[in-house]
């Protein structure tokens, strides 16, 4: 199982041709409380770097972009539920939704665990 | 782009704000806390059922003096001053001559003098406003070195009264120069929240310590701008340059209740015509309370139409609120649909989102009434 991570602080976890994606620990501190997730629906074609999903905090409302091109295969309907997981499990039961990867080469261009906590490090 | 932190002012609050693990923005060019490491829905939260104490020292204080200030002052604005008793406040407006409105302010009979507090980022504007337009009648003193803080909440005024006894006692829209642990101080039963509080008007160099007294009590947490953000629109309260500005009017904006009964009948402010015309025969737009039907915030400049489709204005301030537990927003709407639960319809993300017209507050004001 492979976790890669983008510069707009999405995660994307890799189990076969099926990745998981959602926002980092970092990006939930950043957002604040969040209160509303507008996710993608089952079917929708989502092409890197696209927006892909709708985080709102009590503040402002940002956009989550797809770390990978791919078609939706499923959504957190938990999450709609209870937005506020984005804070408590950012990166476990906090997830956004899953798609089937159109092209995996994309994952080469993305940062590695390591990768990523260096690059959020120099973000301070 | 945000602007260079060297280029923002700073409170006399600053350090202290940065001791508390502040995440800063830049505010009406001053260097603000947004939130606190408690969040903003839990500052919120606090604030409502227990105190929060608020920075507010980047807002202008200001004193006028002369031999009839509260007539020199009516020439700018269209609240009863002359008839505020020594020790009471009132919530007023500068007009310009189209009716539009300049700035929101808060005046108090100081029993001598005036004394005002006008927003952060138009304090500017109404100091030189004031000196002009009053050149002759009255003297404008601006307080540059005074510090400002809110405590805001149900348990504000019991924390209040371990400092200040008298101050538990004060009307609501009061004013009492006093002393805390020595210091002098100007109390107002006042805020920007719906909750019953204070403001306390001190200088600068006491503002540190008279913080740290208050925030080491047990009820009392910090509380960001983001926060007293949420409480005011939840409060009903306009935000200058968003909600009001020198396009809408007194009338267009549902302020008609910062109308006084003898200025409505003598007039002699700026923008008399335009206010009193609209005050009789109605204004073209209004502004509301709007509810969206879902969990979705619909945010400033979101556009409102009809149920047709037909666009019928715009929100000016939009989030959600944590007490009401639900999107809340307010807006200009063509005053045939303003009407309390008229559907509307919210275009967010290019998509029409189901909303209805609600009364403001959102959540019921909580002001002392003794």
């Amino acid at each position: 199982m492979t976790v890669k991570y983008t510069k707009d602080h999405e995660w994307v976890r890799i189990e076969g041709d099926v990745g998981t994606v959602g926002v980092t620990d970092f990006a939930q501190q950043q957002l604040g409380d969040v209160v509303f997730v507008e996710l993608p629906e089952a079917g929708r074609e989502l092409t890197l770097g696209g927006e892909a999903a709708v985080v709102e905090s009590v503040k402002a409302a940002s956009d989550v972009f797809a770390p990978v091109s791919g078609t939706v295969t499923e959504s957190n309907g938990a999450l709609v539920e209870e937005p506020s997981m984005v804070n408590s499990a950012a990166e476990t039961d906090g997830w956004f939704f899953k798609l089937t990867l159109s092209s995996p080469s994309e994952l080469d261009d993305l940062m590695d665990a390591d990768a990523y906590k260096a690059y959020v490090e120099g973000l301070h | 782009m945000t602007e260079a932190p060297d280029t923002l002012k700073t409170t006399p609050l600053h350090g202290l704000h940065l001791e508390l693990k502040a995440r800063m923005v830049p505010f009406a060019g001053y260097d603000m806390p947004v939130q606190y490491p408690m969040g903003i829905m839990k500052e919120h939260q606090h604030t409502r059922a227990r105190a929060g104490l608020f920075d507010v020292s980047h807002m202008g204080q200001v004193r006028l003096f002369g031999d009839d200030p509260a007539a020199a002052l009516e020439s700018l604005v269209p609240g009863d001053i002359r008839g505020l008793k020594p020790g009471r406040m009132r919530y007023t407006l500068f007009t310009n001559e189209a009716g539009g409105i300049l700035d929101d302010l808060m005046v108090t009979n100081a029993d001598g003098h005036l004394f005002l507090v006008v927003n952060a980022a138009r304090k500017e504007h109404d100091i030189a406003h004031l000196t002009e337009r009053l050149k002759g009648r009255a003297e404008v003193e601006p307080l540059p070195d005074a510090a400002l803080m809110a405590i805001q909440g149900p348990e504000a005024a019991a924390v209040l009264a371990r400092f200040i006894p008298e101050a538990a006692t004060m009307a609501f829209m009061s004013y009492l120069p006093a002393t805390f642990d020595g210091i002098p101080v100007i109390v107002t039963r006042s805020g920007y929240t719906g909750e019953d509080g204070y403001e306390i008007s001190c200088a600068s160099a006491d503002a540190d310590p008279i913080a740290r007294r208050l925030l080491a009590e047990e009820e009392v947490e910090a509380i960001g701008l983001g926060a007293r953000d949420s409480l005011r629109l939840e409060a009903g309260l306009c935000l200058y340059g968003h909600d009001i500005d020198e396009t809408t009017t007194p009338v267009e904006a549902a302020l008609e209740w910062a109308l006084s009964k003898r200025r409505r009948q003598e007039g002699g402010f700026p923008g008399a015509d335009t206010i009193l015309k609209q005050l009789a025969e109605g204004a073209p737009r209004r502004r509301v309370g709007i509810r969206p039907d879902g969990r979705a915030p619909a945010r400033e400049h979101t556009e409102i139409t009809d149920a047709a489709g037909r666009r019928i204005g715009e929100v000016t301030s939009g989030g959600f609120g944590p007490t009401a537990n639900a999107p809340v927003a307010m807006g200009y709407v063509e005053t045939a649909s303003a009407a309390a639960d008229t559907p509307l319809q919210l275009m967010v993300r290019g998509k029409p989102l189901a909303a209805r017209v609600a009364a403001m507050p959102f959540v019921p004001q909580r002001y002392y009434r003794g």
